[in-house]
Parts: C-alpha cells; structure tokens; sequence
C-alpha cells in the first residue's frame, strides 16, 4: 500500500489531495502512519514501529490497519 | 517563466474593462482589474465601462478610476462604436477587455474600428464564438472529440417532453446566454424553460444531466494554437445560482491536456472558462465554454499565472511565454461587503453617465 506520491501531508494530521482539491483530517496515530508510509516504509515496518510503540495487540492492529487502508482508498489517496 | 516585456510601457497603461457588476452571479470584470492591479502595479489608470448604475465595483474607487455608462448590446454597434469614441477623446484608452458573453458580438464587430482609435483588444473571432455556443456545442464536441453531454436546443416548451423521453431526468435546462436549472420533472423543466425564455431569448437549451465533480478551468488562447495558461479550480462552495463562491486550484495533467486540446483545435484568441463536469468513470465532460475570463480568475494570479496580464500583453503584441508552473491548493473564498456611497455618487453617474 503506497500513498499516490502527490498527496501532501502535515504532522497534525491534515491531508491534501492536489488532483482532487480533497482535504481530510486524520487523528495522531493516522498522521504517523501517514508519515511512515510518505517516507517509503513497508507495511511491515510501519505496523512493527506500532506495536513497539503502542500498547495494542497485533490482531487490533490488523483489523484497524485493513480499515484505515480501506478509507484511505475510498478517499482515493492510494497508488493503484 | 513569464515577465511583462516592456515595464516602461506598463506604468502608463489605460485599460477599459467591463463586467463590473460583482453581485451574487458576478461579472468577472473586477476579478480582472485585481490580476491587472497587480500585475502593472502604480502608474496604470483603469476605465470601468459600466451598463447599469448598480454595478458594484463602480463605486470601488481604490479599483476604478472612472467609469462611463455605455449602451446595452441590444442598441448595437453603432452606438457602441460612437459611445466609445466619445470616451477615448478624453481618456486614451490602450487595451479594452469586455468580460461579457452578451457584448461580446458587438465588440468583435467594431475591434478593427478601436484599433483604429488606438484600443488594442485581444478577442476571440465571430467563427471561434459561435462555435463554442451552447446551441453548437453538441457538435463543436463532435467535430473535435471532446466530450460534451447530449442537447437539444428548444424553441417551445412542449418540444421538452420527447426530449425528456430520451434523455431522462433529471435535466439541465440552460439560457442561452446564462444561467441553468436542473428540472427533476416536466413540470420543472416547463418552469425553467419560461424563465430562461423570459429572461434570455430563445433558444433555450435542454442538457442531459452528467453526475459529477464540478471542474473550471481558466485559460488564455494565443490564436495560434498555444493555450499560454491553464488553471483548473475544482468548486468547493457553489450558490443556489451554481456559482463557485469558494474554490481551489487543483493539479491534474488530464485537465491540461483537455484545456491545450481546446486551444489547439479552435486556434483560440482571448481569455476562456471550459465548465468541466468528471463523471464516476473519470471521464471530462466539457458542459460549457465561456468566451471570457471566469470570475474567479483572480485565483490565476494566485497560483502564479496571471491571465489578465498575459492578455494585455498579446494585445499589445508583446511576446508573452507559455506559462507551465502553477500552485495546487490555493483557495479562493468569495464575501460579501457593503460599500457605502454617497447619493451624490450615484447622482453623478445617473445624469451624466460617468463618475
């Protein structure tokens, strides 16, 4: 899963779509996760760097990460 | 990069420009003497040609430095022609923009008689205008590939109905000149077709309806073929009249494209809005093509493209370049404010026809 490389993003969690004119606010763990995934990260890596730093059991992680994905592709800011 | 050729020449400029009725369906003449404003800076002196006496921006005198009163497109172009002439004895006008559809036969008509005069204009021509009407536009999209929705130009309510059978409701319902209805109903579309009747002239023009994301686009034709700037706005505030009153620019190479084919195919001369509509599948519909600058062109400027400059330049035969670069994500948010005059003001424009 990566971020169509001209979504521009800001640490409080404020995403911007510039081919679309979108903006979307994200709350802080979806901001980080944006962070990870606009530096090149893999899904692995990000959803590691997580479960070392927050208190949530993979199997959480797994159904919050599908269901984060899913809106990020509804709102159509994932490279196809 | 673009930059104005002749600064010297700039600092002295006179430039008419009309459309300055910046009401809740705004002309874009205000819109144009902002982007000119900022792009000559000191030194430019502004001539707002005025139809009525409740134009707003007439009265903006940080914006206008006189206005004159000059007779409705429907006296002709004899009167405008010796309308104009009056003015120019006095004010040496170089450049003259006119920003509405409805005056812009007549200014085509008399642009050689202005140039005589010494009034540069920078216009479309009478082929390039009538082939983008709305009554030509179904087959302006045909003739050269663009995607334009279905229409019908109507001359009586009751050719509605088969219309409706075929393309089914809901459907835009447009004046010939300006503004649409979306009609859910025959009864609908009966109402609207009076009003526009009313309101417009004949035909009106019945549009199937394309659901979508609104997209603008402002450009600027060189008449060669050379789109010189593209700026496409998607709307985020539309008014009950379907006017943007908030927008931003987005980026998006599809548009581009789609806005330098325009020039290209019609060798457009002159400021032009396409009205895009993007349907679910991606596909641009092209629902109208505005022969002038839109009124949010001053967000061109923002992005970093300023029209209205670049088009005093053609006019004034002035190489201009090809404008690429622009910003995505800069906002327009229209207000509203009320500016106080005094009766004295409007006295003065009533009686004597200037101010």
């Amino acid at each position: 899963m990566k971020l169509k490389t001209n979504i521009a993003t800001s640490e409080n969690g404020f995403i911007f779509n510039p081919a679309t004119g979108d903006s979307f606010t994200s709350n802080a763990i979806a901001a980080e996760i944006l962070g990870y995934m606009k530096a090149g990260e893999s899904e692995e890596e990000i959803k590691e760097k997580i479960l070392n730093r927050y208190d949530v059991e993979p199997s959480q992680l797994e159904r919050d990460w599908d269901d984060y994905m899913l809106q990020l592709k509804e709102a159509n800011l994932l490279a196809l | 990069m673009y930059a104005s050729p002749d600064l010297n020449k700039s600092k002295s400029l006179t430039i008419a420009v009309t459309g300055l009725n910046a009401n809740d369906n705004p002309g874009p003449g205000l819109a144009v003497i902002r982007a000119l404003r900022t792009g000559f800076g000191a030194g430019l002196r502004i001539i707002g040609l005025a139809y009525e006496t409740l134009e707003p921006a007439i009265y903006l005198k940080d914006q206008i430095d006189k206005t004159y009163r000059i007779p409705y497109p429907t006296a002709g172009t004899e009167a405008l022609k010796e309308r104009i002439k009056q003015i120019q004895e006095v004010e040496q006008i170089d450049v003259l923009i006119p920003n509405f559809d409805a005056e812009l036969y007549n200014f085509i008509k008399i642009e050689g008689d202005l140039l005589k005069i010494g009034i540069h204009t920078f216009l479309p021509s009478q082929k390039q205008l009538e082939q983008r009407d709305k009554v030509n536009l179904s087959a302006f999209g045909e003739k050269h590939q663009f995607k334009v929705p279905a229409d019908e130009a109507v001359f009586s309510a009751v050719e509605i109905e088969n219309i409706a059978n075929k393309f089914g409701f809901p459907l835009m319902v447009k004046g010939k000149f300006y503004e649409a209805h979306t009609a859910l109903n025959i009864a609908d579309a009966h109402k609207a077709f009076y009003k526009l009747q009313a309101r417009w002239g004949l035909p009106v023009i019945v549009q199937k309806f394309i659901k979508g994301t609104e997209i603008n686009i402002a450009g600027l034709g060189d008449g060669i073929g050379n789109a010189i700037s593209v700026i496409p706005m998607r709307k985020l505030y539309i008014t009950e009249k379907g006017k943007a009153w908030a927008g931003i620019t987005i980026e998006d190479e599809k548009l581009i494209v789609l806005a330098k084919d325009f020039a290209k195919a019609t060798n457009w001369r002159g400021g032009f809005e396409l009205e895009i509509m993007r349907d679910e599948q991606d596909n641009l519909y092209i629902m109208e093509v505005n022969p002038r600058f839109p009124a949010w062109v001053y967000l061109s400027v923002a992005a970093g493209q300023n029209q209205p400059k670049a088009l005093v330049d053609l006019a004034l035969g002035n190489p201009v370049e090809v404008m690429n670069d622009y910003k995505a994500g800069k906002m327009f948010i229209r207000y509203a404010w009320d500016n106080i005059v005094d009766v004295v003001e409007f006295q003065k424009l009533s009686a004597f026809g200037e101010l």
